[in-house]
């Protein structure tokens, strides 16, 4: 938009009016957002981590598997900013590392949970009845087994390698999007529009695809960003129970676990890696709450 | 093409609800020639909704269960029609305007898209011949065609219905079935989009049933009438019938709710009581309980259907006693 300023006190020449009646509903919702300071924060955690995941080789000032057996537990210092763990390795460069394994995971994951959870939900939401019933009482089961333990027996029954741990994560959060989904398309399979695309002759997969699916994006938005902070922080659990990212690599939750031993002596070894989850998760959420809180309609002025 | 374009035959449609069975359409009869216009009137509750979704095959299922009759369009039966066919049928032969053009918009698609939907489904278009299409169908809409990617909420209540139009006539259909398509606009509007209606019924010369309430719109742009009660056409004929000789105590009812300019009334007169209710229609005669001319044969014996020269009427005033007995 090349006439940004004077939103709010525009001139009353039609033009100005027919330019901002052109602003996508989706400008409006970055509008209602930028106004929470809170979300903003949060998202500028986000958009730090990515940045900082993309740029991890530039940096990381050390190799984050370079084992230095002379200077393992070595404290907080210049030469290394967090300190190194008890094979010396680089604490700042293995959480930098970490990172990119955390936001893969987090968002791999999420993927996987929303894309199915989402058309399984749209599926049955649509179609009601039989099917409907059968759909959700599958994800019913699937919500009575606590989202850790399902996870860790996903993982038990593939294996542990990191395309098993996205799987796994990304099973246990499905019944979330496919609730999530179901319910919206449950009111919008109903609204005018509708029945109007049936009225022209689109088939169930376009009116699914066209009308029920992009009607349903703000929830499936909110609820993968709060998703990404449970995946990140399932992925670490699983991986501290050594189901989840094996050693060496640098992963914060098995950085947490192997940290643990020497919990007495070098505690930076896991209040680092824990540091870096909490405000990971943190910011994720608050960022989720304020995009929930733009996204939603009834607060639009 | 020999015979008329669509013709309805007995079509009786229920609703099985919990508090018991609706009876929605109990043996419409009609008949309709390619490129004339019949106007569907009667209020609310009357069936002509139900009438309209049944000729595109789209009575909610369940509770709707169309339990007789025949739609015959084109020589061939809808009702007997798999959901495969009628998809074909759709938007493609009938189209459909929607009341509201408020809510029978996508909110989060353009316009253009939903234009070409239509054309997509039954024309095998190539996305760029479509969005052609559906710009041209714009500009015969009066509506800029590069305003083709903006969404519905971008658009005015009478822009918006004409989208509606523009996308029930995309692929140039047979049919098309107006569920009182101005109800929702205000009365200048409501002209405009008459009118252009109107111009591009003949253009087209597309068939189109009218469902409206209101008999000013009726008087503008319809051939034939109507009229239902309860489910059941009562009274029907040419637009010269109904207007200058209305028969039926209901349809003389209704026109005694038009307030007259230049008559000096105080008070317009409106039908006494209220539509019987759906779960338990009266015996006999379904308007005899309001009806200012009842009779005792009223409220026992369904009136058969006396035909004048197209003109038919439902009611014992003028047949000789009941020709269908129930």
């Amino acid at each position: 938009m090349n006439n940004g300023n004077g939103t709010l006190f525009a001139p009353s020449s039609v033009q100005t009016k027919e330019r901002e009646k052109r602003r996508s509903p989706w400008w409006e919702v970055w509008r209602r957002l930028r106004r929470n300071k809170a979300a903003v924060v949060g998202m500028s955690v986000v958009i730090l981590l990515v940045v900082v995941a993309v740029l991890a080789p530039v940096l990381a000032p050390y190799d984050p598997n370079q084992t230095n057996i002379k200077m393992r537990l070595q404290g907080p210092s210049s030469e290394h900013p967090l300190g190194t763990d008890n094979f010396g390795r680089d604490m700042l460069s293995r959480i930098i590392y970490g990172s990119r394994i955390s936001l893969y995971v987090g968002f791999v994951a999420v993927g996987i949970g929303a894309v199915f959870g989402g058309i399984l939900g749209a599926i049955g939401g649509y179609y009601g009845g039989r099917l409907d019933n059968f759909i959700m009482r599958c994800m019913d089961v699937l919500l009575a087994i606590p989202q850790i333990i399902l996870a860790i027996a996903i993982v038990g029954a593939l294996g542990t390698s990191l395309l098993n741990l996205m799987i796994a994560v990304g099973i246990s959060q499905l019944p979330r999007y496919a609730r999530v989904v179901r319910a919206s398309a449950l009111t919008v399979r109903g609204q005018e529009y509708v029945e109007a695309a049936r009225a022209v002759g689109a088939s169930d997969a376009r009116i699914i695809l066209e009308n029920i699916l992009p009607n349903c994006m703000a929830p499936i938005i909110v609820q993968s960003t709060l998703g990404v902070a449970q995946a990140i922080l399932s992925a670490a659990a699983l991986s501290f129970l050594g189901l989840g990212i094996q050693p060496p690599t640098a992963e914060w939750g098995s950085m947490l676990s192997s940290g643990r031993q020497f919990l007495r002596n070098a505690p930076y070894l896991t209040f680092f890696p824990g540091l870096a989850i909490s405000v990971v998760v943190l910011a994720l959420n608050i960022f989720g709450d304020g995009l929930r809180d733009s996204l939603d309609p009834k607060l639009r002025q | 093409m020999n015979g008329p374009l669509l013709e309805v035959a007995d079509l009786n449609v229920i609703y099985k609800t919990y508090e018991g069975t609706v009876a929605a359409v109990n043996g419409v009869e009609f008949s309709l020639e390619a490129g004339r216009t019949l106007g569907l009137v009667g209020e609310s509750g009357a069936g002509k909704t139900t009438t309209a979704l049944s000729i595109m095959g789209l009575v909610p299922s369940p509770p709707g269960i169309i339990t007789s009759g025949s739609v015959n369009f084109a020589g061939k039966n809808l009702l007997s029609f798999s959901e495969k066919e009628m998809k074909k049928i759709r938007g493609n032969h009938i189209s459909m305007i929607f009341q509201d053009p408020m809510t029978s918009l996508n909110p989060v698609v353009t316009v253009g898209i939903q234009i070409s939907e239509a054309l997509v489904a039954h024309q095998n278009l190539s996305e760029a011949e479509a969005e052609k299409k559906a710009m041209e169908m714009l500009e015969k809409v009066q509506i800029p065609g590069q305003r083709y990617r903006e969404y519905p909420h971008e658009f005015s209540g009478g822009m918006r219905q004409r989208v509606v139009i523009a996308m029930a006539l995309a692929c140039n259909p047979g049919l098309i079935i107006a569920d009182e398509p101005t109800t929702a606009l205000d009365v200048t509007i409501q002209a405009q989009v008459l009118d252009l209606m109107r111009s591009l019924k003949e253009e087209f010369s597309t068939a189109m049933i009218m469902i409206t309430h209101d008999l000013g719109v009726v008087g503008e742009v319809c051939d034939h009438v109507a009229v239902m009660y309860a489910g059941r056409i009562v009274e029907t004929g040419s637009l010269e019938q109904i207007f200058g000789n209305a028969r039926h105590p209901y349809t003389l009812g209704l026109f005694r709710c038009i307030p007259d300019i230049e008559e000096e009334t105080s008070k317009i007169r409106p039908i006494e009581g209220l539509m019987p209710d759906p779960l338990d229609l009266p015996s006999g005669c379904p308007f005899h309980p309001r009806c200012p001319q009842c009779m005792d044969v009223c409220r026992t014996v369904v009136p058969g259907v006396l035909d004048d020269g197209g003109h038919r009427v439902m009611c014992h005033l003028y047949g000789k006693g009941g020709a269908a007995r129930g």
